[in-house]
């Protein structure tokens, strides 16, 4: 039976080519321009470590003084330092990161092209193995290495093929302005989609290329750079003497593998507050937060408003397509009221009808898919092209090729059911006496 | 003309379902047009913004030191020097940022020192009226000629003014002297920002936008500071002919790193400033864009939908049209015929279209802070779908005017 009502669709759809094409094309716009856009947001709103992120926790706590307080603020969201080491010493979670993003002078080894600007990461030791940072060769350093502020550097992949030959980086020297490191890691591409751990630095910011103990990175003076935010009257710190500052410039992370432990966590930032105002240290009653990965990126809007817009407009877009697709296939059905009559006279029920109705939109709707999936594959290739920092990952993958291709036909058998309702409501009797 | 509507008016009825989704099609766009239109106007209106400075005669380099330098602006004065005996610059100076440069250093100041000591027992300068929070950008002598500012009173900075530590003279803009001295003379007033010397205004230009836009009414508070620049990191202003651009930048990076060559110069900030401004505006540009082609997508998918659907109604209509044709009516009615009967579809859906626009504006305005769409937005909306809807059904209509007579003889 279905393939009787592929044929006579096929026939309908070959009667009017022009009336076919404008329906494909109408639906392949459409298709193209949600897909583009959903593909740029599903990429934007992607959890970038997918094993661990209910693991993973960004904490806050409020050090500022009485100026300007309002309760029920959010408190700061980075860390000075020493609320950032006290944190790391009190090793509350089963692991915990304080880092900061800077910027190096690298010096190629001699006889190589000129000195030029890295990212760099200043991180204590458990950065590489809580985010799972994949190592090519070697490891990340110690929580001892840390203490002893080793002159030791992990570097990118990239980095490292571009200085020595990946293969032989580990063991070389690194000569980072005046300072010499030995590399004792290479990472492997690593690139999580946002760049969740430092979102000062711009959601979408590339993974460092060096990898610096944080101890050994800020006793050094090696440069920092990021957001800050400072308070009292101090004005902005002196850059060596960044330690005391009454300023927020780092981030802090902390793995909690369970319920409990969380709990016990959300305790313990209070009691620190409490402690550190008894101390003198801080002046606002506590006010502190706890989220987790994906919660953290939504509370800072890491997918900005302006692809929000682009997304709704492109569902807009979509909607007017499908209007006017449930329009074209309205007068289209309606027209075939003779043929429909005589298909019912002839002994054929409402429901075969409906089902030869509805595979004729298929048709539309899969040829509408393709057609929307060349579009949205122009479309994608156009935003990578963009200098926009998500560009680069505006791919399409195997899941939204197939959701492409889904949402297409479905679309288009959803256009389609009103339009072949009232085609097969058609009375037999009545179209057969007007022929 | 006697083109009774009642005719038009009954087959619209008889085809109500797909008359109504043709207006809702066009509603829709009709909506979704006019908001877009609004964004992008909008968007061109910041991208347009006049920075106040020459721009086409001006390119820019960035210069690091590797080696910390206890006295940077020595280095970066014989720099200029070299930098100036490049043929066909005409003005070098060293500067720490520039109109849309992006890193901006804002301060606060008050016309007078009650006002400061009233904002710092506030402790902000919001809603201190004598008090504003503007840009500083600080430059070598000759930075006011170089950009090609245009000084609207007072003085250019003499070589006395200039200083590495507390400033005590200052070049504001036209704008900022009005919010500051509403209705006077600012020319010769002293600025109060906190530190024991108040800064003379010597000199008055009449627009200089800011490093990092913000809101529409403070893009232009800037202030020029005599400042030398001392710091390792600097930016150098090339000023040439606009031709000339491109061969001077190229030459200025070979000349620098003779002078020393150890430096870094990251060959993305080496760029003539319509470059830099066009890098700015990026992501405005894409938008604007993005915007314009959905908006023409609207249009064509709309054209589309009404193309189609008067064609079928043509065809289906051939034997009607033949009787027409046969008891009297002329080509001329016949065309006219469809077009109003487009123009009846057309104008339903705008008045939906319409009302759906503002819906639609107020819905984005609470949710990504738009401004309100002005209402002369959606009569242009009207218009042109007006227009496009009459341009859809002209081919189809004159297919139809083309029916001959004779066709209501035959059976269909």
């Amino acid at each position: 039976m279905f393939g009787y009502y592929l044929d006579l669709a096929l026939r309908s759809l070959k009667r009017n080519k022009v009336l076919t094409a404008l329906m494909v094309l109408a639906i392949g716009l459409g298709i193209g321009a949600s897909m583009t856009m959903i593909t740029v947001l599903h990429v934007m709103t992607a959890d970038p470590l997918p094993d661990k992120s209910v693991r993973l926790f960004y904490p806050q706590i409020d050090p500022q003084d009485m100026e300007g307080y309002t309760p029920g603020r959010e408190p700061m969201d980075q860390f000075s330092w020493i609320d950032a080491m006290n944190l790391l010493h009190a090793r509350k979670g089963s692991h915990q990161v304080a880092t900061t993003g800077g910027r190096v002078t690298v010096r190629p080894p001699q006889g190589k092209s000129r000195a030029f600007f890295a990212d760099a990461r200043y991180t204590s030791s458990d950065f590489f193995s809580m985010f799972d940072v994949p190592f090519l060769y070697g490891s990340g350093w110690t929580a001892d290495d840390d203490d002893r502020q080793a002159r030791v550097a992990v570097i990118s992949r990239t980095l490292a093929d571009k200085l020595y030959g990946a293969d032989h980086a580990v063991g070389q020297a690194l000569r980072l302005g005046k300072d010499v490191f030995r590399v004792i890691g290479v990472v492997d591409h690593w690139d999580p989609v946002p760049h969740f751990y430092d979102l000062t630095q711009g959601s979408y910011h590339k993974t460092e290329d060096v990898f610096l103990p944080l101890e050994t990175a800020i006793a050094l003076g090696q440069g920092t750079s990021g957001n800050m935010n400072c308070w009292g009257h101090g004005g902005f710190p002196d850059p060596r003497n960044m330690k005391n500052a009454n300023c927020v410039w780092m981030q802090f992370w902390v793995q909690l593998d369970t319920p409990t432990q969380v709990q016990a966590y959300r305790e313990f930032l209070v009691h620190y507050s409490e402690q550190q105002k008894t101390l003198g240290r801080f002046q606002r009653p506590p006010n502190t937060r706890l989220h987790d990965l994906m919660g953290w990126l939504d509370y800072n809007h890491v997918v900005p408003g302006s692809v929000q817009l682009q997304a709704l407009l492109a569902l807009g877009f979509m909607l007017v397509c499908l209007v006017n697709t449930v329009a074209l296939l309205l007068v289209k059905f309606l027209r075939r009221s003779s043929e429909l009559g005589v298909r019912r006279a002839m002994g054929a029920s409402k429901q075969s009808i409906f089902a030869q109705l509805l595979t004729e939109a298929s048709l539309i709707g899969i040829a509408g898919g393709i057609a929307g999936l060349l579009l949205a594959f122009g479309g994608l290739w156009i935003v990578r092209h963009q200098p926009v920092e998500y560009a680069p990952y505006a791919h399409l993958d195997m899941a939204m090729l197939g959701a492409t291709l889904v949402l297409a036909l479905c679309a288009t058998v959803l256009a389609a059911m009103f339009p072949a309702w009232r085609a097969c409501r058609v009375q037999p009797a009545r179209v057969l006496k007007i022929q | 003309m006697n083109l009774p509507l009642q005719p038009i008016l009954a087959s619209l009825r008889h085809h109500r379902l797909t008359t109504a989704l043709l207006m809702l099609q066009v509603a829709l766009t009709c909506a979704i047009v006019c908001n877009v239109a609004f964004m992008i106007v909008t968007r061109w209106g910041e991208v347009r913004i006049d920075s106040g400075i020459d721009e086409t005669s001006l390119s820019m380099l960035e210069s690091q030191g590797v080696k910390a330098d206890a006295t940077p602006w020595i280095h970066h004065a014989e720099d200029l020097t070299a930098l100036r005996g490049i043929p066909g610059v005409t003005a070098a100076v060293a500067v720490d940022t520039l109109p849309l440069g992006g890193s901006e250093s804002s301060t606060g100041a008050c016309a007078s020192s009650e006002a400061m000591e009233a904002a710092i027992k506030a402790n902000s300068i919001d809603g201190q009226s004598a008090c504003a929070e503007f840009a500083t950008l600080a430059g070598s002598p000759g930075e006011l000629a170089a950009l090609g500012l245009k000084l609207i009173a007072g003085r250019d900075f003499l070589p006395d003014d200039y200083k590495t530590g507390d400033i005590s003279a200052a070049i504001i803009s036209r704008e900022l002297a009005e919010r500051l001295y509403p209705g006077a003379q600012a020319l010769g007033k002293s600025l109060y920002n906190g530190s024991d010397t108040p800064v003379r205004i010597v000199g008055i230009v009449d627009t200089l936008l800011r490093p990092y836009l913000r809101d529409a009414g403070i893009n232009q508070f800037t202030m020029l500071w005599p400042q030398l620049p001392n710091d390792n990191s600097v930016t150098y202003l090339l000023r040439s002919a606009p031709r000339d651009s491109e061969r001077v930048l190229k030459a200025a990076v070979a000349v620098l790193n003779k002078v020393n060559p150890q430096r870094i110069i990251p060959a993305k900030r080496v760029r003539t400033y319509t470059q830099m401004r066009d890098s700015y505006f990026q992501r405005d540009t894409t938008m604007i864009g993005l915007l314009l082609a959905s908006a023409l997508g609207l249009f064509f998918v709309t054209a589309l939908g009404i193309a189609g659907l008067a064609n079928f109604w043509v065809q289906q209509r051939t034997r009607q049209i033949g009787i027409r044709r046969a008891i009297g009516a002329t080509r001329g009615d016949i065309l006219r015929y469809f077009q109003t009967e487009n123009f009846l579809i057309v104008s339903g859906g705008t008045v939906l279209g319409m009302l759906l626009a503002s819906a639609l504006n107020l819905l984005l305005m609470t949710h990504y802070e738009l401004p309100r769409l002005p209402l002369y937005y959606l009569p242009i909306g009207a218009l042109i779908l007006w227009g496009l809807g009459q341009l859809a059904v002209l081919g189809p209509a004159l297919r139809a005017a083309a029916v001959p007579p004779v066709v209501a003889t035959r059976s269909v």
